[in-house]
């Protein structure tokens, strides 16, 4: 029905173009034209189309909660909670739709019957209105090209709001991220205090698990101690960073002062196929050859091994991370300008005095933004951590035993079935918002370190 | 030059080597790490490719599949008992064999062989009635076996496969009625609890419609954000902010927008869960700045000659940009896209979080079908423990690598050839 209005909508809106295309040469026999023809026929188009379906759209947003509220109106007098009152209108839904299988009373049936009569006039209504509202604008539309006003002009300002919607796009997504994170995180912090949440010492959700009714204050309180989470998510981080940053600063300053032109062209496209893999691909990979080879040598070497060990996954995820710091690292060093080397060349410095003494310093600000942005990406990687390092929050410093991060705990509880309104499916969401705080300082601190190193040198 | 300033001087030409050293070594382990994990997936996963099967005899008795009629139709065929003729097939191998033990030698072909006699018969009417070689498909275990990933001198208790099959086996191998030919069927069954039945194409599928819906929408709505913000964006705090949000959401972690997709797509518009349609739109919500960024630089790179030459001959704001500045960044803007979709296309969290994580036996359509993803796929098969699994996972990781490569590579190409260098 609504693919058939919309469709039906554009098929006008198409015609109405080449209409008001005929209609300029038309008018072109006698007066002078404003514009190209081909700007009658946007404008006409345009007006045939936009508020139609602006229309349409909103209709379709609001339609539901009104015939809702139409409905649970006949059970307000029963002193439902939230809960009930939508477990009924799931019923009555399905009722109607014919998909129902259980008991139904009278009540049910004649909501029901109203349900549907409801949707029916609505369904009607819209339609109605729809084409109410697209034969009017039609009209106007066709009034104004009639008249040969100027028809570049609001062509090209309709375009341009449509450009400005679109680029507000973005904010829309950082919107929804933060708004869905903080319902489900201020619902969570209801029946769990922050308090307990932040400086809590046991993660244990599972616990928390009761078959029918609400779970025991006092087991939630002892069950959503994030601090192991914070702890593993940063100890892995930190293994990644052992990894990445010698071999990712020196392989950056190797490529950009030492490497001819040649072996740079050849290794650093090669390095950077490090950052395309697959973050799963790594997590398989840590999983099946790396956690099975540490816990060889360990083992070898008399030490107690866990096979799902945070050194495997930390290890990995910092090979992933290495060209991002020696991608990074060689563009700012590249940037430092020839002149500060000739100086030190000129009092007699070998090269690697030269890069330690003058370069590096000089480039310090961007290394320290790209070592960051790296952080930021270890600390939201997840897949290598949910295959390689476990899922048991242990609070350790042990990087041999398996320990677990936010994000792999978030996966763990979102994999499968949810039920929003479970305390375990809203802790995932205030784990997400802790995750979105974190990144997003340390992504705000990188970018405006190397913002404001570029503006140095440029 | 005295002794100690030689000295002195040597010691600084030994850091210098050592420093140049160090640098070689850095290189050379990320190499080395990237060698030895291709390594390690192409020797895992080749043999995937290669898909074993037992050839054996098989009786179309009509009598055993409980047939009537002289000239059965094919609907006859197709309602017929094949369960004691397939069964027959089997047993045949080892007519010594007492029946209670029957199961050893059930065990050592796929849970679908009846199916397999069915299906050969079906395609070939003419045979009913008469004894034909057939071949069906091996069990996992002895696919392993055959492939010489299962070590043959560990005791009997350890192994997945027991002695008495072992010795079936070498006389079948012997005689050359174990065959190994290409596993088509890695890429056209759908994904299944058995290591030798289970395919890609059902994850493929998910991935080709989550990519396509992720185009949809994020192309065009980055590609306008971008021509707004680099042509007609006036220089104002928002506009400001805009582009801060837009950085800062190229770094957020991907599985924020699983959250997302699950909070907002899931939760409020209650889109079908696990299907390529919400995976889709959750992928293009994180590709949209790294789309808008590419795009963003390409404009830049127009030079403002072209806009000026354009603006001269009368063309207004609008019309330079859409006739002359879009065309000319397109080469940039797509290769751009096409970066932005390979990596949307190896994401694996934020799928799961909407869902795209369930078993799926069916090859999905359309976007709204429930379906896994190559990466998915990847994660659910790396879950399981059975060794047929791992070379599944290994192939599933070179397919998933290979489209990477085409990826980047079209990107590669579309940047060299059209786009346009300027001074």
């Amino acid at each position: 029905m609504n693919l058939v209005l919309i469709s039906l909508i554009l098929l006008l809106g198409f015609s109405s173009y080449y209409f008001g295309r005929k209609k300029a040469t038309i008018i072109q026999s006698s007066q002078r034209l404003t514009a190209l023809p081909k700007f009658y026929g946007y404008y006409l188009a345009i007006w045939c189309a936009a508020p139609a379906l602006i229309i349409f759209s909103l209709w379709s947003v609001f339609e539901p909660t009104i015939v809702k509220n139409f409905i649970l109106a006949d059970y307000l007098d029963q002193n439902l909670t939230k809960n009930e009152l939508q477990l009924i209108y799931t019923k009555v839904k399905a009722l109607a739709l014919g998909t129902y299988t259980g008991d139904i009373n009278n009540f049910l049936d004649n909501s029901a019957g109203k349900y549907i009569q409801i949707k029916n006039m609505a369904n009607n209504a819209k339609i109605v209105i729809v084409l109410a509202a697209l034969i009017l604008s039609l009209s106007y539309a066709y009034q104004s090209i009639k008249k040969n006003n100027r028809m570049r002009e609001p062509v090209e300002i309709f375009l341009k709001w449509v450009l400005f919607t679109a680029s507000l796009a973005a904010v829309l997504v950082t919107i929804g991220i933060v708004f869905s994170l903080l319902f489900e995180a201020i619902r969570f912090f209801q029946s769990v205090r922050i308090f307990d949440f932040i400086f809590g010492t046991h993660w244990y959700p599972a616990k928390t698990f009761v078959r029918d009714g609400q779970p025991d204050p006092e087991l939630m309180k002892d069950a959503f101690g994030a601090v192991p989470l914070f702890a593993g998510t940063f100890f892995i981080a930190f293994i990644a960073m052992c990894v990445a940053i010698p071999v990712g600063l020196l392989s950056g300053i190797y490529l950009a002062e030492y490497a001819t032109r040649k072996v740079r062209k050849y290794a650093k496209p090669i390095i950077e196929i490090l950052a395309g893999i697959p973050t799963v691909v790594y997590g398989f990979f840590a999983a099946l050859t790396v956690g099975p080879f540490v816990k060889e040598i360990g083992n070898s070497l008399g030490l107690e091994v866990s096979s799902e060990s945070a050194l495997a996954a930390g290890a990995v995820m910092g090979v992933m991370i290495i060209p991002f710091i020696s991608s990074l690292s060689d563009d700012v060093i590249s940037a430092v300008p020839q002149n500060l080397r000739d100086g030190s060349y000129a009092m007699g410095a070998t090269k690697s005095e030269t890069i330690k003494k003058v370069i590096f310093p000089a480039a310090l600000p961007g290394i320290v933004g790209s070592i960051l942005l790296a952080v930021s990406r270890a600390v939201g990687e997840t897949m290598i951590v949910v295959m390689a390092s476990g899922l048991a929050a242990n609070l350790t410093a042990n990087p041999l035993e398996s320990t677990s991060t936010i994000t792999a705990q978030i996966v763990v509880i979102l994999i499968g079935d949810q039920q929003f309104g479970d305390p375990k499916t809203q802790a995932a969401f205030a784990l997400g918002i802790s995750l979105f705080v974190v990144t997003l300082f340390l992504n705000v601190i990188a970018l405006t370190v190397v913002k404001k190193y570029r503006e140095k040198y440029e | 030059m005295n002794e100690a300033k030689r000295k002195l001087l040597n010691k600084r030409y030994r850091a210098e080597a050592n420093f140049k050293l160090f640098g070689q070594i850095a290189i050379g382990l990320a190499l080395l790490f990237l060698a030895v994990f291709m390594y390690k997936i192409f020797s895992k996963g080749y043999t995937a490719f290669q898909k074993t099967w037992i050839v054996t005899e098989v009786h179309y008795d009509k009598e055993l599949m409980l047939i009537e009629t002289d000239n059965p139709s094919l609907e006859d065929l197709e309602n017929a008992d094949y369960y004691d003729i397939a069964y027959k097939s089997m047993t045949r191998l080892d007519p010594s064999l007492p029946e209670e033990d029957d199961r050893q030698l059930i065990q050592m072909v796929a849970f679908t062989y009846e199916q397999e006699v069915k299906n050969h018969l079906l395609k070939n009417p003419s045979l009913l009635g008469k004894i034909v070689p057939i071949r069906l498909t091996a069990s996992d275990d002895l696919d392993q076996v055959h492939k010489g990933n299962y070590p043959r001198d560990i005791p009997e208790e350890d192994r997945r496969v027991n002695d008495y099959q072992l010795k079936i086996y070498d006389m079948l191998n012997e005689r050359g009625d174990i065959l190994s030919k290409f596993n088509l069927s890695f890429f056209t069954n759908p994904d299944s609890r058995e290591a030798e039945l289970a395919g890609i194409a059902s994850s493929f599928m998910g991935t080709v419609f989550s990519i396509l819906v992720c185009l949809a929408f994020s192309f065009p709505i980055a590609v306008l954000a971008a021509i707004y913000l680099e042509e007609f964006a006036p220089k104002n705090k928002f506009t400001d902010f805009i582009e801060v949000n837009i950085n800062n959401l190229a770094a957020v972690p991907s599985i924020v927008f699983g959250l997302l997709g699950l909070g907002v797509l899931l939760a409020v518009f209650n889109l079908p869960r696990s299907t390529p349609l919400v995976g889709g739109i959750t992928l293009s919500l994180m590709t949209l700045p790294t789309i808008i960024i590419a795009a963003r630089a390409s404009l830049k790179a127009v030079p403002p000659s072209i806009r000026e030459a354009a603006l001269a001959m009368g063309a207004s704001n609008m019309q330079t940009t859409m006739h002359h500045t879009v065309p000319l960044s397109m080469p940039g803007t797509l290769s751009g896209t096409i970066i932005g979709l390979a990596q949307a296309l190896g994401e694996t969290a934020p799928l799961i979080l909407i869902g795209m994580v369930a078993f799926v036996n069916t090859i999905p359509g359309t976007p709204v079908d429930p379906a896994a993803s190559l990466p998915v796929q990847i994660y659910i098969w790396s879950e399981s423990a059975e060794r047929g699994f791992v070379e599944k996972v290994s192939a599933c990781i070179m397919v998933l690598l290979g489209f990477l490569i085409l990826m980047n590579l079209a990107a590669q190409i579309i940047r060299h050839k059209f786009e346009r260098k300027w001074n």
